[in-house]
């Protein structure tokens, strides 16, 4: 269609041989993706590709389509002003405070252990141990870290004890609960704070030494050099893993439910419960719930595609 | 200009402590099951519950049964391509990152709804097909760390000439695909292997809604009913955790190294 239009709306013998010729190649690209699609290749991707429909992309279709409906199957708005019942909406803020703490707490643990580890002038085997524990630790989730925290600061953990016993300081007295929003956002630290130093390692190591020197021959100090060149340099990195470290903890459950049980109010907890028993009456508030962890979710994500696609800029 | 290194090493102690500290309070904690001296008695009491070994054993199958669907689907795939469909990279790289993006709890609930009894494909009304289900719910959790690590592979290799030399010799797709391309990869499979398989291993809320007898679900339970049990299992689990990260490591090493032609 455009190529008619194309070829009709130009004058003289030449422009328009360059409009065909165009205009084939993209044909023949389209056939190359085309018969390329019908051959083997196709067989070989289209497994994937069906299994993410029916495993990934659907079921999560499912959830987003159910959120409008009525449990008699009528379309309805009801389930999104369900959600501003007080328990959901407190449940909601708590996720919110709690991933956000853990995430901002643990990129800045995370950028401070890296920085360490990755500039400054230690052994090569302190690297190479803080690398390969992070890895260890970022992947030490779920129900074992619950059961870790509680035997280190739970009311009988070593701990709690050492700390009452040798410093004569009671940290259940002064107020502390591992059971709590410190408490959950102090174990979440446990896994963030590692996946920050694998996330920003490279980062680290994109910047160059040429900068550093270039700014030090113009009597730059340690404090100058990263105020105005390091950190900046750093930031995109930063922000966009801080939005991973976000969408990390505001989707995990486990570790959660086996340290609180419900006593903790956070969102996957209550969807938890929900898709136990029904807490909320309502099996479409349900995905409504869901839906909103998406959004949530999905927005942490997309701020950090876009400020990665903005930082690789700066690290090639 | 000579910088002072002590700030780096308390960055360095400060930050091995806290990852320490749990460890041993963990470890300590596990061995006051008897109130006179530490002892191992609360990892024997483990180690002989019949329901550790089955759950254990029936999310180590589920595991073997997600790396090995996830490695046939995934190496196809990202073969074809890097050699032949470029174009549909982006998207693949979109949709291996949804995993990421979609917690689990949301995939298991959606899972519930679409396959329920009373569906096309009810996998739910069955032990097995529930079991199946749980599998590829495992497959999708592992996509992200399964295509990145087999990407990986795929590039440190010449992929392009590899094909043609095979295709020269008279190899056919499916024989150069398991002939050429897996053996060359196969250590960047591995590694993603293991990264799937310290996820699967304790995984909680995807057995637990499926209702099915797997490892985490089984420690959520010790945890509500008993008091010293629960750290030697996290000690268990963060041996196996740490187990699979060393084999990693441990992989990396044999990788090759060069890249053939830059991207």
């Amino acid at each position: 269609m455009s190529n008619d239009k194309d070829v009709a709306g130009l004058p003289g013998d030449a422009p328009a041989r360059t409009s065909f010729r165009a205009g084939s190649g993209w044909r023949r690209g389209a056939a190359n993706v085309l018969s390329a699609v019908t051959s083997a290749s196709a067989l070989g991707v289209a497994p994937f590709l069906l299994f993410a429909l029916v495993f990934l992309i659907l079921p999560t279709l499912r959830l987003v389509s159910d959120a409008f409906f009525d449990v008699q199957g009528n379309f309805t708005l009801q389930n999104f002003v369900l959600l501003a019942q007080p328990n959901i909406v407190g449940a909601y803020v708590v996720s919110i405070q709690i991933s956000a703490a853990s995430a901002a707490i643990g990129a800045f643990l995370g950028l401070l252990i890296a920085l360490s580890v990755g500039r400054g002038g230690l052994p090569g085997w302190v690297r190479s141990t803080a690398m390969t524990f992070s890895g260890v630790a970022s992947n030490f989730a779920g129900i074992p870290l619950a059961f870790a925290f509680l035997a280190s600061l739970g009311r009988l953990g070593l701990l709690t004890l050492i700390l009452r016993d040798v410093f004569g300081f009671d940290i259940y007295r002064a107020g502390f609960n591992l059971l709590s929003f410190w408490g959950l956002t102090l174990t979440y630290l446990y896994f963030q704070t590692p996946l920050m130093v694998l996330i920003i390692m490279p980062a680290i190591d994109g910047l160059r030494n040429e900068w550093r020197e270039a700014a030090e021959t113009l009597g730059a100090s340690n404090w100058q050099f990263w105020r105005y060149i390091g950190l900046p340099i750093l930031w995109p990195n930063i922000l966009g893993t801080l939005a991973l470290l976000f969408a990390n903890s505001f989707g995990a459950i486990a570790t959660a439910y086996a340290l609180t049980g419900s006593y903790l109010n956070i969102v996957p907890v209550l969807l938890y419960a929900q898709i136990r028993g029904d807490v909320l009456h309502n099996a479409n508030l349900g995905a409504a719930l869901a839906l909103g962890m998406i959004a949530i979710t999905g927005l942490a994500n997309i701020i950090y595609l876009i400020v990665r696609a903005r930082a690789e800029k700066w690290l090639k | 200009m000579k910088r002072s290194r002590f700030l780096p090493w308390l960055g360095f102690l400060l930050g091995a402590a806290y990852f320490l500290l749990p460890l041993i309070a963990t470890v300590e904690f596990s061995m006051r099951i008897k109130r006179e001296a530490y002892s191992f008695g609360a990892y024997a009491n483990v180690l002989a519950d019949p329901a550790f070994r089955q759950t254990f054993t029936y999310s180590a199958t589920v595991a073997l049964f997600t790396i090995v669907i996830g490695t046939v689907l995934v190496v196809p795939a990202a073969y074809f391509v890097r050699l032949k469909l470029p174009a549909l990279r982006p998207f693949l790289e979109f949709i291996t990152l949804l995993p990421l993006v979609i917690p689990p709890i949301i995939l298991v609930f959606g899972y519930i709804r679409m396959f329920n009894s009373s569906s096309l494909l009810p996998l739910t009304s069955t032990a097995q097909g529930t079991n199946v289900l749980l599998t590829f719910g495992y497959v999708t959790l592992s996509l992200p760390y399964m295509y990145r690590a087999v990407d990986t592979g795929l590039r440190a290799i010449d992929v392009q000439t590899l094909t043609e030399a095979a295709t020269i010799l008279g190899a056919g797709t499916p024989t150069i695909l398991m002939r050429v391309i897996f053996p060359n990869i196969l250590i960047a499979v591995l590694s993603g292997a293991f990264l799937s398989f310290a996820i699967v291993i304790g995984e909680f809320v995807m057995a637990s809604l499926l209702n099915r007898p797997a490892f985490g679900p089984y420690m959520q339970i010790i945890g509500t009913n008993k008091a010293y049990e629960p750290a030697a299992l996290a000690i268990i689990a963060f041996i196996i955790t740490w187990g699979s990260m060393g084999m990693i490591q441990l992989l990396a090493r044999f990788a090759p190294k060069t890249t053939v032609h830059a991207d």
